[in-house]
């Protein structure tokens, strides 16, 4: 009798945990579906209100008079302009952050308090509102006698993007088993040599991500760029020209009460999508061919 | 069996923070002979294996005392160039670790370091130390796949040939079979008995019948002191130590 209690008793708390099973399943498949739902549904969005606005003009041309209240033209200025202020902004970055994580992750003691502090000191500056970093920025430029500009649009997307650029690359570098280190350096190599030759190449794929979050967050911002590179109708012919980018022209046609103009907002944010979407896979091909050698 | 010292370990101390790692380890480790350095795990076998390439350099507050004499140069001298050292010691690690790189790559990897560009000279580095850890004809029309995409015996070859390329006068082998089958095992023990012709070859391993196949000279190390060292035949056969003679049956490990 008793036997046949604490196996009947065992058979409920089995069951019980079948339950809690199916439950946190259920729940956690709920959340990605909602995830899922909320990126389709901007996806969609921008494509149903953005996409029979997009023609070819809007591509080639710069604004013509009374672009904002509905008349020809396009944001070649913007396009340009983004992709300037982020080319830029990257390799600024990147001459920044490379340095910084293979020191923290080569050279540095594992323990070094330099080393935390710095870690620390990205994972403020990542917290840090973009708008912040325009103001920042503008602050420089004041300093400097320099107006809204292209320069001054980089230098500030540099300082919104380093943090996220750096903090992504040295979790990627320190990922890198140590034994390959030591083996380099078994070989004779310097720390230099191992770091360049070894580290970097190992890595390759993950500071690739590192670099298109970056760029994501940097082509993506406009609080950053408002005050610093400013807003024109021309594509820039020196650095020193104040630069338009597709956040602020989205910012402004939404703004306009015309219903058009609001469309083409949509229009040029399907363009901003389409740009990120082409740099990631582009990149990603690339980074496949130059990691076939790498371990796993 | 004539032993002469090629390593001369003298009053060797190490330290991690507080902890006493190695203690006062005095032993010459003889040349052209493979030294197996034998105990249970936590004794320090390994550290003082990387004490002799300076790898346990690399360890947050590792403090180091004593002498190791190569060529009566004592390594652990400050002004020492270490990337010297280094090269003079081929490191095999537990796990083989290839470069990211192609087959041909990791080989050239240490004479390119070292300064070598000519094609034609590393086509023949390459070749002959393949050749030398019998790796040549399975890989020899695949030399620029990926490295890692041998199997692990092969990989822990071409990490050996990938050593013996930057020419160098000691093997240091950390449990290099450990993660390996027993083919691959059998395949790195061979080229070990070959190698020791030309180099002074030091393992750490806590197979005792891999040291007893491979050994000339072993060390037994207990909690970082060096209990008993000589000959192989000695040690295993007429242990004097009390310690080594457990150790050997197994009753302690």
């Amino acid at each position: 009798m008793d036997r046949v209690k604490k196996s009947m008793n065992r058979w409920k708390i089995i069951n019980r945990k079948k339950i809690e099973e199916r439950i946190f399943k259920c729940l956690m498949v709920a959340s990605t579906l909602i995830i899922l739902a909320v990126l389709l549904l901007i996806l969609a969005t921008v494509i149903v209100r953005g996409l029979p606005t997009l023609s070819l003009a809007m591509l080639t041309q710069v604004p013509r008079g009374g672009y904002y209240l509905g008349q020809g033209g396009g944001v070649a200025n913007a396009i340009v302009g983004s992709l300037l202020v982020c080319a830029g902004a990257i390799g600024l970055a990147i001459m920044l952050s490379l340095p910084t994580v293979l020191y923290l992750n080569v050279y540095a003691r594992k323990s070094s308090p330099f080393a935390s502090f710095t870690r620390f000191s990205f994972d403020v500056l990542w917290g840090v509102p973009s708008i912040v970093y325009g103001a920042f920025g503008f602050a420089i430029m004041l300093f400097f006698g320099l107006r809204t500009s292209l320069l001054g649009g980089i230098l500030a997307v540099t300082f919104l993007i380093l943090p996220i650029m750096s903090r992504t690359m040295d979790e990627v570098v320190r990922m890198v088993p140590a034994e390959l280190l030591e083996i380099s350096y078994c070989l004779g190599a310097t720390k230099l040599e191992a770091a360049l030759r070894v580290v970097i190449r190992q890595s390759l794929p993950g500071l690739l991500t590192a670099v298109l979050i970056a760029f994501g967050r940097g082509v993506g911002d406009a609080a950053s760029v408002m005050f610093t590179a400013g807003f024109t109708d021309y594509i820039p012919t020196s650095l020193l020209r104040p630069a338009a980018t597709l956040p602020l022209a989205i910012f402004f046609q939404l703004g306009t009460p015309i219903p058009e103009v609001q469309n083409r907002a949509y229009a040029c944010a399907f363009i901003l999508t389409v740009i990120i979407l082409m740099i990631s896979v582009g990149s990603r091909l690339l980074s496949r061919k130059f990691t076939k050698h790498n371990l796993r | 069996m004539e032993l002469r010292p090629h390593v001369s370990i003298r009053n060797l101390n190490v330290f991690y923070g507080n902890e006493h790692a190695l203690k006062n380890i005095t032993v010459d480790i003889p040349q052209k002979k493979i030294t197996a350095i034998i105990g249970p795990s936590g004794c320090g076998k390994t550290t003082l294996l990387r004490s002799l390439n300076r790898l346990v350099d690399s360890v947050d507050g590792v403090k180091v005392f004593g002498q190791i004499l190569v060529h009566g140069q004592d390594i652990l001298d400050p002004k020492i160039e270490v990337t010297e050292v280094r090269k003079k010691m081929g490191l095999l690690s537990q796990k083989p670790y290839p470069l990211p790189m192609s087959i041909y790559d990791n080989i050239a990897f240490g004479p390119r370091l070292h300064g070598l560009r000519d094609k034609k000279r590393l086509d023949e580095i390459v070749e002959r130390y393949l050749r030398e850890v019998s790796l040549w004809d399975e890989v020899k029309d695949r030399l620029q796949a990926p490295a890692s995409k041998l199997s692990l015996g092969q990989q822990q070859r071409l990490c050996l040939a990938r050593g013996l390329a930057v020419e160098p006068e000691i093997i240091l082998g950390d449990e290099p079979t450990s993660a390996l089958d027993p083919k691959s095992s059998q395949h790195i023990e061979a080229r070990f008995l070959e190698l020791k012709e030309k180099y002074t070859i030091v393992i750490v391993t806590h197979i005792l019948r891999q040291a007893r196949r491979l050994a000339d000279y072993v060390l037994f190390l207990y909690f970082g002191e060096l209990i008993e060292h000589g000959e192989a035949s000695e040690v295993f056969e007429n242990p004097k130590e009390a310690m080594t003679r457990e150790y050997i049956k197994g009753t302690i490990s």
